[in-house]
């Protein structure tokens, strides 16, 4: 995809870039608008306005503040784009539009910002998903991190779907649509300067294709979530707590590639509680588990999907995982930040 | 991963757990000095699978748990200076002192960093000579070389803005110490494979003599553990005494020699306080008088620190293998990750964290 850096006066990001004066406007115009060229966008009215079609509306919020902005696989902008498109997907919703706020710290290299908005460009083309409104605001040196980002994104639920965290059954299939924890591990190394290659890479993805394959291919879906910070185990440690039912997992149908695996043996770091911006967990009625199975591998960014547990009537509230051993034990919520081990 | 999965074989596993069931005849008590083990026996499972005759206690191998209050009080104090730039493992960021950790000095301004290794710390003071770099160096053993080495890396390059505050601790001393105790009810040893790395095995051998118990180097992995359990209920059950390396892909005799040199250079060993346990005689490493250039402690005078321990805490007792986590009356109550009341429950190597994040239903 080619996407040319046009000419500008600055270098870096000016407090005038957040004046609402000249700089403003050619940041505006020759910066942002060319990435997301939508009509509403293009109006430069002080809102959009829609014509959503009929159903309950999905409307979800984030705001990306990630350390480092550029990582294996990614960066701030497909992950700001990609994490609302997930978040309102995970509803079942069609995903229609998305607002962008960006807060840019003074000084911040402008061909910088420039490859953000590319990715941004990229991946919402990707997800077929339009920006249709948005805000840049300018802080002064040490103000922000060089960029933070907000995205805002509306969507609509088709009838008959009512996807809840409450909903889990006894009996019910956990899937998981790809391999865990590639994001997490790929922040963290990028981060940690840790001296040895790693080829671990972010899956940041929009979900939204695969989420529609879903529903198509499995009506009775309960429940789906994207794991992001807090990984697999917060996610179903939710899910069982809403629902007041047990959620056993087999820890060896967990699918975690063998680059991650290796990262998270060395920093001491259970993949199980590394955040993903590529992947969900869908929980089905045990006879939807395989038509729900086939769908996720038959898209791109589900082929590696896998049934990794079950729902269970024992325990409520808990989830467990049988080792490879036998063995059973608790998966916990986790506390904080995954801290890496001394030694 | 190769060289990993083969020690997770489950039919390998299985071997071993019949190869103790049918050596076993009667009630053993054996420690695992290690945190990590510790950890890896909880996550996979291990105790359950067990025969009921052995029971495995937890040894004081958790660098964090058993760093001593002063220490993490001073470290707290230099922390909170405005010159400073501390800089710790991930670890140790958590572990309460007596009335705070490092997270909360860096949330009221203290500018505190995670490094993973003290090398890193090293760098930071090359590129901010206006500011003073201290590195908290904790642990056994096997963090030493690389936090002697940045001492030396230091001196070498006339450093004088990077500093350390040294706080090792040695396994033998604190094995003479669990054995020589009249409570004490260990008979034999898993000996802490990342430390024997290091160290190599021939230290353990006069222990062994001493105390007539088995000591097996062991590692991390399922079948490692369960190889190790084996090997010491062998010589349990055979009325045996002495060291059987267990863990000979990564461990020698003696251990890695180039090692063990910088840490001779740059430490001495002294007497040292253990949280929890007390002072156990030549059981830590200080710097040597040489290289009290880089003695933070020196450096920013902080030596009148007055420490408040919680009562209630039965970290000590679990530390020497007296008690095991859940027996203690604040486990999972007053005393979560959420809410550590010792480091045993904050520290990712904590035996108490371990029982929390991994225990059957029927513990909590």
């Amino acid at each position: 995809m080619s996407c040319p850096m046009p000419l500008l006066d600055h270098d870096t990001v000016q407090l005038a870039h957040g004046a609402g004066g000249r700089l403003s406007a050619d940041l505006i115009d020759r910066l942002i608008l060319p990435r997301f060229r939508s009509p509403e966008l293009a109006r430069l009215e002080d809102q959009a306005v829609l014509e959503l079609p009929p159903g309950r509306v999905a409307f979800s919020t984030d705001t990306f503040v990630v350390d480092p902005i550029f990582f294996p696989g990614g960066d701030i902008g497909d992950l700001a784009i990609n994490g609302t498109v997930n978040d309102v997907a995970m509803s079942g919703a069609r995903v229609e539009a998305l607002s962008v706020g960006f807060v840019l710290e003074e000084g911040f290299p402008l061909a910088d910002f420039h490859r953000v908005l590319c990715s941004m460009e990229a991946a919402a083309r990707a997800a077929g998903v339009r920006v249709v409104t948005g805000d840049t605001k300018v802080v002064g040196r040490g103000g922000c991190d060089r960029i933070f980002i907000n995205t805002s994104g509306v969507g609509v639920i088709p009838d008959g779907v009512a996807l809840s965290a409450a909903g889990l059954r006894p009996g019910d299939a956990v899937l998981v649509s790809g391999t865990l924890a590639d994001h997490g591990m790929a922040v963290m190394t990028a981060r940690a300067n840790l001296g040895f290659q790693s080829t671990v890479r972010s899956d940041t993805a929009a979900l939204n294709g695969l989420v529609a394959d879903l529903l198509r291919a499995c009506p009775g879906l309960r429940a789906l979530r994207d794991p992001t910070r807090g990984g697999l185990a917060t996610t179903l440690n939710e899910f069982a707590r809403a629902s007041r039912v047990g959620i056993t997992l087999d820890e060896g149908a967990v699918p975690v590639r063998p680059d991650v695996r290796g990262a998270c043996e060395i920093l001491g770091i259970d993949p199980l509680y590394v955040a993903n911006e590529g992947k969900l967990v869908a929980v089905v009625p045990a006879d939807g588990a395989d038509a729900a199975l086939a769908a996720l591998r038959a898209h791109p960014v589900g082929a590696a999907a896998a049934i990794v547990g079950e729902v269970v009537a024992g325990h409520p509230g808990t989830v467990a995982v049988r080792t490879a051993l036998g063995a059973e034990r608790i998966v916990e919520m986790p506390v904080g930040e995954q801290l890496p081990r001394i030694c | 991963m190769k060289h990993l999965q083969e020690f997770r074989d489950p039919a390998l596993a299985r071997k071993l757990l019949d190869g103790i069931a049918a050596t076993v005849t009667r009630d053993w008590v054996i420690m695992e000095i290690c945190g990590g083990q510790t950890h890896a026996i909880m996550r996979h499972g291990l105790d359950q699978l067990l025969p009921p005759e052995i029971t495995l206690v937890h040894g004081p191998g958790c660098p964090v748990c058993v760093t001593p209050l002063e220490t993490i009080d001073r470290a707290l104090a230099i922390a909170a200076r405005p010159e400073v730039i501390f800089t710790s493992f991930g670890d140790m960021l958590r572990v309460p002192g007596s009335r705070d950790d490092l997270f909360r000095v860096r949330s009221r301004g203290g500018d505190v960093r995670m490094v993973y290794s003290p090398l890193e710390a090293l760098k930071l003071a090359r590129e901010n000579p206006d500011r003073e770099v201290v590195f908290l160096a904790v642990g056994f053993e096997t963090t030493a070389p690389g936090n002697a080495m940045a001492v030396k890396q230091a001196a070498a390059e006339g450093l004088t803005n990077f500093s350390e505050i040294v706080s090792h601790v040695l396994v033998p001393p604190a094995m003479e110490a669990i054995l020589g105790s009249p409570d004490n009810r260990v008979q034999g040893f898993l000996a802490a494979g990342h430390v024997c790395t290091i160290m190599g095995w021939e230290e353990y051998v006069p222990i062994a003599e001493r105390y007539a118990v088995p000591i097996v180097p062991t590692g991390f992995e399922p079948v490692d553990i369960l190889s190790g359990i084996l090997s010491t209920v062998r010589m349990l059950e055979a009325g045996e005494h002495g060291v059987r390396n267990d863990y000979t892909r990564v461990v020698h005799l003696g251990g890695n020699p180039a090692a063990r040199a910088v840490v001779d250079e740059i430490f001495t060993v002294c007497d040292r306080k253990w949280r929890g346990i007390g002072t156990i005689p030549r059981s830590g490493l200080r710097l040597a008088d040489a290289y009290a250039a880089c003695d933070a402690e020196r450096k920013f005078d902080v030596g009148d620190i007055r420490t408040e321990e919680p009562s209630v805490c039965i970290a000590g007792e679990i530390l020497q293998g007296l008690k095991k986590p859940h027996e203690c009356p604040a486990f999972g109550r007053e005393c979560t990750p959420m809410t550590p009341l010792g480091a045993t429950m904050v520290s990712s190597e904590g035996a108490c964290a371990a029982y929390h994040r991994y225990a059957r239903r029927d513990l909590l």
